[in-house]
């Protein structure tokens, strides 16, 4: 099955002020330094990082909400990277984003029904039609039809955050980028938002990239993960067998990371020493190199690919797969 | 699209469904009601613009007529706060006057408000080289002391009251640029503008429909403490024989014409500028109630 969405090395660099007045060299900070991913329809695939890898930049680029400094963008087989204006306002109906923070992602001077409608009423669908449609979505996430006359700050942050997935479920978009779409909620909360996205999942046939950094949750609601790092995917492949046996050294730290709840089931946690290096000024070779339980000379010298490490096309960004794997063995 | 909603527990939805729903200016319209001070503004500015309406009812005389024998008349019976170097009741000239004061500061404040926002707006939205160059005329602008500004404008308009609001309205129209830039540039960086870019929106949507009337409240404030600046300004340029033309009863130049006899009869200066302070007084008042209403970090 050919992709929905691609991305080719896509990077994003965003420029800093130099310090240096004459230098001619601007700094520039790797957000996202060079990824590729495909998304297939209908999937969902999370991506992980800490704060800060870059995964909400790979997310707004994929939605040409940012310009990607280089790289390719394909969406349905088009290439979609030089979209400007009227084109890409009408891809916008079809790929939409569910934002992180529900305080912030409404407006706070227009009623729900005012939000919802806005979408609807840019893409020219008839009063009638756009009404009806406003009870059928409040209805599908979950909220009442006399809750459109109200504003945002009358509303809870689980309110608010359906309110959101309302909006972006307008134009019925067949791709949705999901930032990081609980973390902002309670866990109470959380786990009704994610069955209510999986539940409209099914009704509406979409397409997510689930943005997150709960591994618990991607893992609940991902068909497939990918692992990122510094601007860069260092593994990717089934969540089931991404999460049963990781084979980059910083999935396996990630992994180790989550609390078990069995507490007869012994848990070796790996530690990583240091915080994430700055992405304006990233480590050579290999990035995680500098906080790499196993790193050797080569890591510091030589970027390594992401390459098939399974028969069922996970792939990690290590060189020293087999070892790490073997190692993990032993120990 | 025909499909049976889904069911989802709707269980955050507690609150009655007859609960009222209010919009966040009403809401501040009851914060504002709430400061005293900004009530005591209120109160000045009602008075104030009922006296306008209602001048020809209020006035014991002809505002222009003159009256050579009852010149420099002090306060009395007759005449409430005296006559003029021409014998004409003060009280019915300032009773007049609220009308001009208000026209200035409306008018004045009016075109600062249509020029700065739409360049502020502008600047603040579309960032780098159209910021600039608004910008840097902003700050040329800003480098002329602003009466100066004012005075050079009507000198090459030509003294009238018109043309007094007009070279008073520019004179306002960097405070009021800087402020909506610096609210634009706050507003377009939250979710919801990314939201409404993500929809589909047109920057001429976003901008009207998101990124301004999230901008409102410094814009409210500001035009309602520039009204006072702009009676001040447009008083000095009448003072200064600039602005309204005899015989118009306008404060300033009832200031202007009553110098010469401060000695003498003080009265004549006194009470333009008691109303002139008054006028001033009542929107700083008001002004100041607002920003604090609208300022939804002071939100219990």
């Amino acid at each position: 099955m050919s992709a929905l969405l691609e991305l080719k090395n896509v990077k994003k660099y965003f420029p800093l002020k130099s310090e240096k007045i004459l230098s001619r060299e601007k700094p520039m900070l790797k957000a996202v330094d060079g990824i590729s991913l495909a998304v297939k329809p209908g999937e969902t695939l999370g991506l992980v990082g800490e704060s800060g890898c870059g995964k909400s930049t790979a997310g707004r680029v994929a939605l040409k909400l940012l310009e990607p400094t280089e790289g390719e963008i394909w969406f349905k087989g088009e290439n979609i990277t030089n979209y400007k204006g009227e084109q890409l306002r009408k891809l916008r109906k079809e790929m939409q984003i569910i934002f992180q923070d529900p305080y912030a992602s409404l407006n706070p001077r227009k009623t729900i029904e005012q939000t919802l409608a806005e979408p609807m009423k840019i893409f020219g669908m008839p009063k009638e039609e756009r009404l009806k449609r406003i009870d059928y979505l409040l209805d599908v996430v979950g909220l009442s039809s006399y809750h459109k006359r109200r504003y945002p700050h009358e509303f809870s942050g689980g309110q608010r955050q359906r309110v959101g997935i309302a909006r972006a479920l307008s134009l019925e978009p067949e791709l949705v980028i999901c930032d990081e779409p609980v973390s902002a909620l309670d866990v109470s909360i959380q786990a009704q938002v994610i069955n209510l996205m999986e539940e409209l999942q099914d009704e509406f046939n979409l397409t997510y990239i689930f943005i997150a950094h709960d591994l618990s949750v991607v893992h609940h609601i991902s068909d497939r993960v990918a692992v990122m790092y510094l601007g860069k995917i260092v593994e990717i492949g089934e969540a089931y067998e991404l999460y049963k046996n990781p084979k980059h050294p910083y999935t396996q730290a990630l992994l180790s990371a989550i609390p078990e709840t069995n507490a007869s089931l012994e848990k070796e946690r790996i530690i990583l020493k240091g915080d994430l290096p700055s992405p304006a000024n990233p480590p050579t070779g290999c990035k995680f190199h500098t906080r790499c339980p196993f790193a050797e000379e080569i890591c510091r010298i030589q970027e390594p690919e992401l390459k098939p490490v399974s028969e069922d096309g996970q792939m990690a960004a290590c060189h020293f797969v087999k070892e790490v794997i073997s190692k993990e063995l032993v120990t | 699209m025909s499909l049976q909603p889904i069911s989802t527990p709707d269980i955050q939805t507690q609150e009655t469904k007859q609960a009222k729903s209010k919009s966040l200016w009403i809401e501040a319209l009851f914060r504002l009601l709430k400061s005293k001070t900004s009530v005591i503004g209120l109160i000045i500015i009602t008075i104030l613009i009922i006296t306008a309406i209602l001048a020809p009812i209020i006035a014991t005389h002809d505002p222009t007529t003159q009256s050579i024998p009852n010149r420099y008349q002090a306060p009395s019976g007759e005449h409430w706060l005296g006559t003029d170097e021409l014998g004409r009741d003060i009280f019915s000239r300032i009773v007049y006057g609220t009308q001009i004061s208000i026209r200035i500061g409306l008018i004045a404040v009016g075109i600062s408000m249509v020029i700065g926002v739409t360049l502020g707006a502008i600047a603040g939205y579309f960032g780098r080289w159209v910021d600039q160059i608004i910008m840097r005329i902003i700050d040329i602008m800003m480098a002329f002391p602003s009466i100066l500004l004012a005075i050079a404008l009507v000198a090459v308009l030509g003294p009238s009251l018109t043309n007094a609001m007009i070279a008073v309205g520019i004179v306002g129209v960097p405070q009021f640029a800087r402020i909506v830039r610096s609210a634009v540039l706050s507003v377009k960086e939250t979710e919801f503008i990314e939201a409404a870019r993500a929809i589909g929106g047109k920057h001429g949507r976003i901008l009207f429909r998101h990124v301004l009337p999230n901008s409102m409240a410094p814009i409210i404030v500001q035009a309602t403490l520039g009204i006072g600046t702009a009676i001040l300004d447009a008083a000095g340029l009448s003072f200064l024989g600039l602005g309204a033309q005899p015989p118009t009863p306008e404060w300033g130049a009832m200031l202007s014409d009553g110098r010469a006899a401060i000695q003498n009869a003080p009265w004549v200066v006194a009470f333009p500028g008691v109303a002139i302070f008054l006028f001033v007084l009542g929107f700083n008042l008001f002004g100041d109630g607002l920003r604090d209403a609208l300022d939804p970090k002071l939100k219990q």
